[in-house]
């Protein structure tokens, strides 16, 4: 029999132990700071000449299939619309010229590295991480190659080595996070391009020099720098002389996916209200609905 | 052991189980030697496929009996219900280890799962990281809520054979305050157990709230954890009569209908919480404007609420059908069934990636290791079922 002393004070015993025991669970981090100075791309789709020069260039700099140089002349593949796969992280994709005017739009597509990303809040073990000064970076030792970074990713980036029994890996830009953030260092595409279509800075002179483009150049662009608040804002910016939509960039909200996960995570577990609620609640009732009138008070010893 | 039932463990039935597990085992083979590209359709698009959705996502869902039926009967102390608790133990104990081997089924390194535990690696951000640890603590939990049924069948029968029988006696002994331990502490792990399946019922609604755009704006919703809270109340307890009645079928065992009616008579008002949640969530986002478009979508959103609320919950509601075990066998089929569509439906019919060339469709090879790793969990239940006393009114009462 046990008795209502002895009740509570089990369950209270319980509940500490819970609460530790749960601790691995309320790590719900605040968000760590970003460099007030890090680092961006702005790149700029009308400069563009569709070379495929920085596919060449990215590929050599991650160890991906590289091939030489003269194989990046095809112009064919520009025609279809190719996404960044396991083998290659940034591809250049070619659409036709705007009604009453010459030459296509070159549009370049890579990881953009979002401020607040979602493929980084979704990692349960921290395998990918948002870099204070910019980059989003992906440690595979870490990895338990769940892929709820893809499914979380709103511009639909991390791609997969799925024929890996072993060692598969999450595969994307890493905007060169090895040459940048030793000093000095570029990213390997933003190097090699010939036509200065991408800048590399930091984010806020970058927002500037995009507006100032658009202010000057009137009828060049459309009026919106994109990714400066796209999914809460990424590290890469894009201007363009049509919709972004047109060119199959998602019209995705201006606040992270990530933003309301969090919210609810930490609405139910910080300091355990959630889970302790559910425990106090399931305690009382426990405790009092067996002598509600007309109940037969069981006893709990059976 | 088979003494105390009616019918062989071996049965036409359980051959073909067996052979659609070994079936399954072997998919499971080639998928650790080639990788899961060589098993499944899985791609850049559609990072999760049948294996998350049903043997994870539905497989959770439909393993609610255990903390549900706890609740009614321990919680509430509605000690008639007693009866049907330790099935759904075993079911809720058996589904959770094939959810666990599921999952490291899909994982890609499947060897860091350890990774959860290591200081510093954990994220509370994610909502993956939450179900994946309550998962865990709740399996646990499970298996100590298992324990007395282990100490029962053996206390007083020991027998350990040959040199081994001088033990019997300390056996007997380390079982017996084992017992005695579990009785005083049992309610901390079923309030316990309570508290982690609400936690990750709903987190696992919280999955896909971080991808907005891909999931289908029918299903889409911030309070996709609480309708996923809400449907694992009602579908515990929909499994909880469901296998029920198919055991004591399967068993040739008298039904409990006594138990059994009056149990459903709960789900309908669950449904109405769910149902009403949905509805109302619907209205304010517009969303129904996409039930007429004709999309696989909307037939699948239309099916899943048809037959999975609509219909059981007229049944349950109608006194005269509830009372009649084909009805009632039919009414919590439905909710099994709408309940693991929904889950489906989120998972899977309803991520619409940005960049698809096409829908996903299973590849043949995962599902045969979702029936396979089903086939293997049904006959693990009925080997228990025919090992320990789980099932009530076995000629030996359980007064624990
Ligand atoms: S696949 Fe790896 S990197 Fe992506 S969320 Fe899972 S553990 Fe993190």
């Amino acid at each position: 029999m046990v008795t209502r002393r002895d009740f509570f004070k089990i369950t209270g015993t319980a509940a500490g132990t819970a609460a530790v025991a749960l601790a691995g669970v309320e790590t719900a981090q605040a968000r760590p700071a970003l460099d007030p100075d890090r680092m961006g791309v702005l790149c700029d789709f009308t400069f563009c000449i569709g070379c495929r020069r920085c596919e060449y260039a990215c590929a050599g700099e991650n160890g991906l299939p590289q091939g030489a140089l003269e194989s990046y002349d095809d112009k064919s593949l520009l025609e279809k619309t190719r996404r960044p796969d396991r083998q290659t992280f940034t591809v250049i994709n070619r659409y036709p010229a705007l009604a009453g005017q010459s030459g296509s739009l070159d549009v370049k597509v890579n990881c953009l590295h979002c401020e607040h990303p979602a493929c980084v809040s979704a990692c349960p073990v921290s395998a990918l991480v948002k870099n204070a000064r910019g980059p989003v970076t992906y440690d595979a030792s870490r990895c338990i190659g769940c892929r709820y970074c893809m499914v979380a990713c709103p511009f639909q980036i991390p791609a997969y080595e799925y024929n890996e029994p072993l060692t598969p890996r999450v595969m994307k830009c890493t905007l060169c996070s090895d040459r940048i953030l030793a000093e000095g260092g570029i990213p390997a595409c933003v190097e090699i391009c010939p036509a200065e279509t991408m800048v590399y800075g930091t984010r806020d002179a970058l927002l500037k020099v995009a507006h100032d483009r658009i202010r000057n150049h009137p009828g060049r662009y459309v009026d919106h720098v994109y990714g400066e608040y796209e999914a809460g804002g990424t590290s890469w910016l894009y201007l363009c002389d049509r919709s972004f939509q047109e060119v199959d960039l998602p019209a995705v909200a201006n606040q992270s996916p990530a933003e309301v996960t969090e919210a609810i995570q930490h609405g139910i577990f910080r300091g355990f209200t959630g889970p302790l609620m559910v425990f106090i609640l399931t305690s009382v009732i426990l405790k009092s609905a067996g002598k509600g009138p007309g109940q037969a008070r069981e006893d709990k010893h059976e | 052991m088979s003494n105390r039932h009616a019918v062989p463990f071996i049965t036409p039935g359980v051959r073909v189980l067996l052979a659609l597990a070994a079936a399954g085992l072997a998919v499971l083979a080639i998928r650790l030697v080639w990788g899961l590209g060589a098993v499944t359709n899985l791609n850049d698009q559609y990072p999760w496929g049948l294996w998350i959705g049903i043997d994870v996502a539905t497989g959770v869902a439909l393993a609610a009996g255990g903390f549900t039926t706890a609740f009614v009967a321990h919680v509430l102390h509605r000690h008639k219900y007693e009866v049907l608790v330790r099935p759904a133990l075993l079911t809720a104990a058996l589904g959770y280890t094939f959810v666990g081997l599921g999952v490291c089924v899909d994982l890609g390194r499947y060897y860091n799962i350890w990774h959860y535990f290591v200081p510093g690696l954990p994220n509370g951000n994610s909502a993956l990281f939450e179900v994946g640890m309550c998962v865990c603590l709740y399996l646990t939990v499970l298996y100590i809520e298992f324990l007395p049924i282990v100490c029962e069948r053996f206390l007083g029968r020991v027998n350990l054979p040959g040199a081994l029988r001088a033990l019997n006696g300390l056996v007997e002994g380390v079982l017996r305050v084992l017992q005695r331990t579990l009785d005083r502490v049992m309610t901390i792990f079923i309030i316990l157990g309570v508290v982690l399946s609400c936690a990750h019922q709903s987190s696992l609604g919280t999955l896909m709230v971080i991808a907005p755009d891909k999931l289908h704006p029918l299903w889409f919703t911030t309070i996709l954890p609480m309708q996923f809270l809400l449907s694992a109340f009602a579908v515990g307890l929909a499994m909880a009569i469901f296998e029920s009645i198919l055991a004591s079928r399967s068993l040739k065992r008298p039904l409990e209908m006594d138990v059994l009616a009056p149990l459903a008579r709960i789900i309908p008002f669950l449904l109405t919480i769910y149902f009403g949640s949905k509805l109302i969530d619907m209205v304010n986002r517009g969303s129904y404007r996409y039930l007429d478009d004709g999309s696989p979508q909307s037939v699948a959103w239309l099916v899943e609420v048809i037959v999975g609320v609509v219909l059981p919950w007229a049944i349950l509601l109608t006194h005269r059908l509830r009372r009649r075990p084909g009805w009632l066998f039919s009414a919590a089929a439905m909710v099994v069934l709408g309940v693991a569509l929904n889950r489906i439906n989120v998972f899977i019919i309803g991520y619409k990636p940005l960049y698809a060339d096409g829908p996903y469709v299973p590849a043949i090879p995962e599902i045969v290791l979702t029936v396979g790793f089903i086939s293997i969990l049904v006959l693990l239940y009925r080997a228990f079922v025919f090992i320990f006393p789980v099932l009530h009114d076995e000629g030996e009462v359980h007064h624990a």
